[in-house]
């Protein structure tokens, strides 16, 4: 089982963005679940959205408290959330940010495997808005394999209608900008 | 065809009640509600459930609103939660007394204070005395099918009752997964269009709802119990009905390795799942345990429990509200009643856990699972425990 942890804040749509690959894992056969954190978050406030993907029924009904991935859509929150306090030792972090890998790793300090995309342009160029969450659903999937990137195409059209090409369009462009590199202990 | 999907759970419901083809549903927009009124008021509003949606402003009014549509003879609908439930309190004893086969979600809920809207069982159990037929589902497949196969329990002529079908708030209600949908001739075969006994009708004026006077109300209860109970065949024919239908059986109280289990772990709604993998894991220990998931609440299974517990020597009672001032939680009052007759009886110890949203990971169960056992060898230190409650 892949246990995934969106940070974000609300309004950015994390929660979305779980649904997103629930659904897109779902439609591959697999089972998944996908849900926020529950709780009365208003918009601008920190949010957690959580997301399991594994080839069985999954029997879990609680939060996710080791992490196999964190995926963080607004790196201001790192000092908050601390979200890779408990990721695992094998984990990944997939960040939103403009910085380099070696930039990234120096400021937060990063061990993990990291994941990098400079989301905030691609989703300002692509969709004109800087709503990143199904940008960063392209640097999940190409840093975790997890789904088909062509599985998203479905889930989005019927989220977003009219909307979902620019959307497909910037996951897209994130999956092909996403820059990975591997744990350094 | 059935066909898998993947949808919010709450979502799942709502088309569950469409494929029921309910024809009128009564609520109140507003939280504490969830997802699976404003999804049905979008069916109805889009044409693709022909039925009378009625807003209201309050849960008192959805309640009163969905008696006067079944009394009208309508196949009726609504759904609610904690403080809703509470506000519905009073007509929720009339919709019984009165036999009106309303069913009703109840996305499983704190009641406050402190406010909380997060999950646990307080809801409902402040509601056990109501009259109804009462289920609780486990994960999201589960929902679907209970939701559609309330109405033929409810509305069978030799029951009459209102049916709650209680799921987990949030962790079950707000959660995309998984399910199999059934198709719409599947469900029209099981679910034959609702034919009232009796209905209000300007044509043929009849007395409903009148008073019972002390010469006659007891014997209206008794009449109530006895109905309530007897209409534990009807739901065992229409669970089998729907197991063959879809591969899927459900029994009143469901076993989870129990075989030569000397300790049985007893939980409701989808805290079963997760105590599943504890099961697992201390069976995998070594560790003779079972785990018995209590679907049905009403009507309580006493037979099934009874035989379910045979041969265990203790039972672990897991509660997912408190009975302030009492012994300990509902389930576990009414577990220790109902196997107290049995020779020689298990002990019995409750576990308070989960409350207001609190997170119940399968550990949980385990640590449950060893303090218990180190408890039943001597003489028990509590009443009940609370688990993981900071002094």
């Amino acid at each position: 089982m892949l246990e995934i942890r969106f940070h974000g804040r609300g309004g950015q749509g994390a929660v979305t963005s779980v649904e997103l690959l629930a659904l897109a894992a779902i439609e591959e056969g697999k089972f998944a679940q996908g849900f926020p954190s529950f709780g009365p978050e208003r918009r601008g406030a920190p949010v957690l959205a959580f997301l399991r993907i594994d080839d069985h029924h999954i029997r879990l009904r609680c939060k996710i408290a080791q992490p196999d991935v964190v995926t963080i859509l607004d790196p201001s929150l790192i000092r908050i959330q601390k979200p890779t306090a408990d990721l695992k030792t094998n984990g990944i972090v997939i960040l939103n940010t403009n910085k380099s890998l070696a930039e990234a790793r120096q400021e937060y300090g990063f061990k993990h495997t990291l994941a990098l995309v400079d989301a905030n342009h691609i989703a300002r160029e692509v969709l004109g808005v800087l709503i990143v969450n199904t940008t960063m659903l392209g640097a999940l999937i190409r840093a975790t394999g997890v789904v088909k990137v062509d599985s998203l195409e479905h889930p989005l059209r019927e989220r977003f209608g009219a909307m979902a090409a620019k959307n497909f369009a910037a996951l897209k462009a994130a999956y092909e900008k996403t820059v990975v590199e591997e744990a350094r202990p | 065809m059935a066909k898998r999907v993947g949808i919010e759970v709450s979502l799942a419901v709502s088309h569950a009640v469409q494929l029921a083809r309910a024809e009128a549903i009564a609520a109140y927009p507003i939280t504490p509600q969830t997802h699976i009124v404003e999804h049905l008021s979008s069916l109805v509003a889009n044409g693709d459930l022909e039925a009378e949606f009625i807003n209201v402003e309050s849960e008192h009014s959805a309640i009163s609103a969905c008696i006067g549509t079944s009394a009208a003879g309508a196949r009726t609908y609504t759904a609610t939660s904690s403080q809703g439930l509470a506000l519905m309190h009073e007509i929720l004893f009339i919709a019984s007394a009165m036999r009106f086969p309303i069913v009703m979600t109840v996305a499983n809920r704190a009641l406050s204070g402190p406010l909380s809207i997060w999950n646990d069982h307080s809801d409902i159990m402040a509601a056990r005395d109501i009259g109804w037929i009462q289920v609780f589902v486990q994960n999201g497949q589960e929902a679907f099918d209970h939701s559609i196969m309330a109405f033929k329990i409810a509305e069978h002529r030799r029951v009459l009752l209102p049916m709650i079908v209680n799921l987990d708030g949030f962790i079950l209600s707000h959660v995309v997964e998984a399910l199999e949908f059934a198709d719409q001739d599947t469900v029209d075969r099981f679910l034959p269009p609702y034919s009232p006994w009796h209905q209000l009708d300007p044509k043929k004026p009849v007395t409903m709802g009148a008073f019972g006077m002390p010469e006659v109300f007891a014997e209206f209860k008794m009449k109530h119990q006895v109905t309530l109970m007897n209409s534990y065949d009807q739901i065992m024919k229409v669970w089998q009905e729907w197991g063959q239908l879809t591969g899927r059986a459900y029994h009143p109280v469901e076993h989870y390795k129990t075989d030569g289990a000397k300790i049985l772990l007893l939980t409701m709604g989808c805290l079963s799942e997760v105590a599943e993998i504890a099961v697992d894991e201390l069976r995998a220990a070594g560790q003779p345990v079972g785990l018995l998931k209590l679907r049905l609440w009403r009507p309580f299974p006493f037979a099934a429990l009874r035989e379910a517990v045979y041969g265990a020597e203790l039972v672990i009672v897991c509660d997912r509200a408190l009975s302030v001032g009492g012994a300990g939680g509902p389930v576990l009052s009414e577990v220790r009643s109902v196997l107290y007759p049995v020779v020689p009886h298990p002990k019995v110890l409750g576990y308070v856990i989960g409350l207001g949203g609190r997170d119940v990971p399968p550990e949980a169960f385990k640590e449950i699972f060893f303090q218990a056992q180190a408890e039943a060898e001597q003489e028990p230190s509590e009443e009940f425990y609370m688990y993981g409650v900071r002094g």
